[in-house]
């Protein structure tokens, strides 16, 4: 039950993709993202499913794993496209009772699919081939000229790693707790929905008891290391920029070129669609 | 009632890059009125086995039988063999959750489905035996000390009348008192009202004074099952495998090794004691032997 949530999920490997530094992973994620939705067009959408494909292979992450994040969107994805195909208004290609199928909605809804699902995929691969921590601390270097105009990024970037960090806990917590409970002859599965919300009384109460108390402990605990905020503090690995991770930002700007260079001057021609 | 765990293996998380084997083809019995002590290293698997007994986890390989019926089978009673068989996990204080201890003890016997005055009756009870008088019946569990809201919460499955009580670690993290009141408990639960007894420890002690089998698990194996004078001779297996023996073991071990006739196989510093006296009378008799160890 509880198991099926899963976040934060890295895969661990060691293979160039792993090694590189957040930042080069972060910035070459959102160029992605941004230069699928910039230059939408089927000769720019082989190009990032070429680009896609090489990542993965790279990756070493098996292609399962990747493609499971999909899944979640994936009811998303039909409704979207669903909208998208009945309700833009265009030429009519198919007319069911008062409704339409219009040429420019079905492009559209095409367009969608391929953003949103390489959006999934793209950013499903920067999480899996990046620890948690890793991604927290690319934020936080890459984003500390955000210092300036008062915006705390160090301890935006620490309550997110310990947010992170705490989910796997706090789910342990949860099954043991609902495991402690089941052997009392709790019974979270059968009932009505007010029985069963009724039912996690005895799980949501020690659980939040114990947030707290983990909470505090870890506040004393890091108090007592003498931490006081991000002023001043050094860092044990700082991140620091190698040769590969200049080689991957040269590739990545290669990789925007080329999606321009594919949208702008390479057009194929589809029957009835314009992409 | 018997639990008997044939060639039961369990697999975490199978077919992900996390899959780990926490039990490999363990064979146990559990008979009526035992008193079992179960050692073993951290993830030695035995809090992995002890989830077994009450079928919160079933076997990925091997059968579970209880009574002779197996857990497994789809229209297997699983709630019912919850309440036979209570299990008290480690830092049990931490799952309660009502607004008075009385209410947080009756928990599980309501959820028996027994009428209400048999509730109240065993929730007083299962409070008694564990040492809470009617005092706290009214005080909420979260300003009780931390001895005293482990044996609430021990009382919470006492209160269900078990046949077999499985405990993982109950003296984690208690003063040298409070492990005692607690161990004393188990001992006359068992002794008065026969309830059979798993003791999951680290403490080498606790299991040696108490237990009358001792089962040590490693790597997800039973690596040695027998009473505790068979166990704790193999002083130096048990270090191998990150354990210890009770340090009586290694000081009758240490007399051995240097001539002296005891029995190494005992397990109680009494018993132990009155082993040394008697080697030392023998030697007195023998009038020079102890002169030269002097």
């Amino acid at each position: 039950m509880l198991r099926d949530i899963t976040l934060g999920q890295y895969y661990p490997g060691t293979s160039i993709l792993h090694r590189l530094d957040p930042r080069v992973k972060l910035t070459g994620t959102l160029a992605f993202i941004v230069s699928l939705f910039a230059f939408s067009s089927i000769s720019s959408y082989m190009t990032a499913t070429a680009a896609l494909i090489a990542v993965i292979v790279i990756s070493a992450v098996p292609p399962g794993f990747i493609l499971r994040g999909l899944r979640t969107i994936f009811l998303l994805m039909i409704i979207t496209a669903l909208f998208n195909m009945f309700l833009t208004p265009g030429d009519p290609i198919v007319r069911i009772w008062k409704l339409q199928i219009t040429r420019q909605g079905v492009e559209m809804a095409i367009h969608m699919a391929f953003r949103l699902s390489y959006l999934i995929i793209g950013s499903s691969i920067m999480t899996l081939t990046t620890t948690p921590n890793q991604l927290t601390d690319g934020l936080e270097t890459g984003l500390r000229w955000m210092n300036r105009i008062h915006i705390p990024v160090h301890e935006i970037a620490m309550m997110m790693s310990i947010a992170l960090r705490f989910i796997p806990i706090l789910m342990d917590e949860a099954n043991r707790i609902m495991s402690a409970q089941l052997s009392r002859g709790a019974d979270f599965k059968t009932g009505g929905l007010i029985r069963r919300a009724k039912a996690m009384i005895p799980l949501l109460v020690p659980l939040f008891v114990s947030a707290f108390r983990r909470a505090n402990d870890l506040a004393l605990a890091m108090e007592a290391r003498g931490y006081h905020g991000g002023e001043g503090r050094t860092k044990m690995k700082p991140l620091i920029y190698k040769r590969r991770d200049h080689i991957a930002y040269i590739i990545i700007a290669g990789y925007v070129i080329v999606m321009f260079l594919m949208w702008r001057y390479v057009k194929i021609s589809l029957p009835f669609l314009t992409l | 009632m018997e639990l008997k765990l044939e060639h039961v293996s369990y697999i975490y998380n199978p077919g992900t890059t996390y899959e780990s084997k926490a039990l490999d083809d363990v064979c146990l019995t559990i008979g009526a009125g035992e008193f079992i002590g179960m050692i073993g290293h951290t993830g030695s698997g035995k809090s992995t086995l002890v989830q077994h007994l009450n079928g919160l986890l079933l076997p990925s390989e091997g059968k579970l039988l209880a009574d002779g019926a197996d857990i497994t089978a789809q229209e297997y009673p699983l709630r019912e063999l919850r309440c036979r068989v209570g299990l008290v996990f480690q830092y049990p204080e931490y799952q309660l959750f009502e607004s008075d201890v009385l209410k947080d003890v009756s928990f599980g016997p309501k959820n028996q489905k027994l009428p209400e005055d048999e509730v109240l009756r065993r929730a007083r009870d299962a409070m008694r035996s564990v040492g809470l008088d009617e005092s706290y019946e009214k005080r909420s569990p979260f300003e009780l000390s931390g001895g005293q809201k482990r044996r609430a919460a021990i009382a919470g499955i006492l209160a269900m009348n078990p046949e077999v009580l499985v405990l993982d670690e109950p003296t984690a993290g208690m003063d040298p008192e409070g492990r005692g009141e607690i161990l004393r408990l188990l001992k006359k639960l068992h002794d008065e009202r026969h309830i059979t007894i798993v003791l999951v420890s680290h403490s080498m002690e606790d299991v040696a004074d108490y237990a009358d089998r001792i089962v040590v698990m490693d790597e997800g194996k039973i690596v040695w099952d027998g009473e505790p004078s068979e166990v704790f001779v193999h002083v130096r297996e048990l270090e191998e495998i990150g354990l210890a023996a009770p340090q009586v073991s290694y000081v009758m071990a240490a007399l051995c090794e240097r001539g002296w006739n005891v029995d190494r196989s005992v397990t109680t510093i009494e018993s132990a004691a009155d082993e040394i006296a008697a080697e030392l009378k023998r030697r007195r008799a023998a009038g020079s032997g102890a002169a030269q160890v002097e």
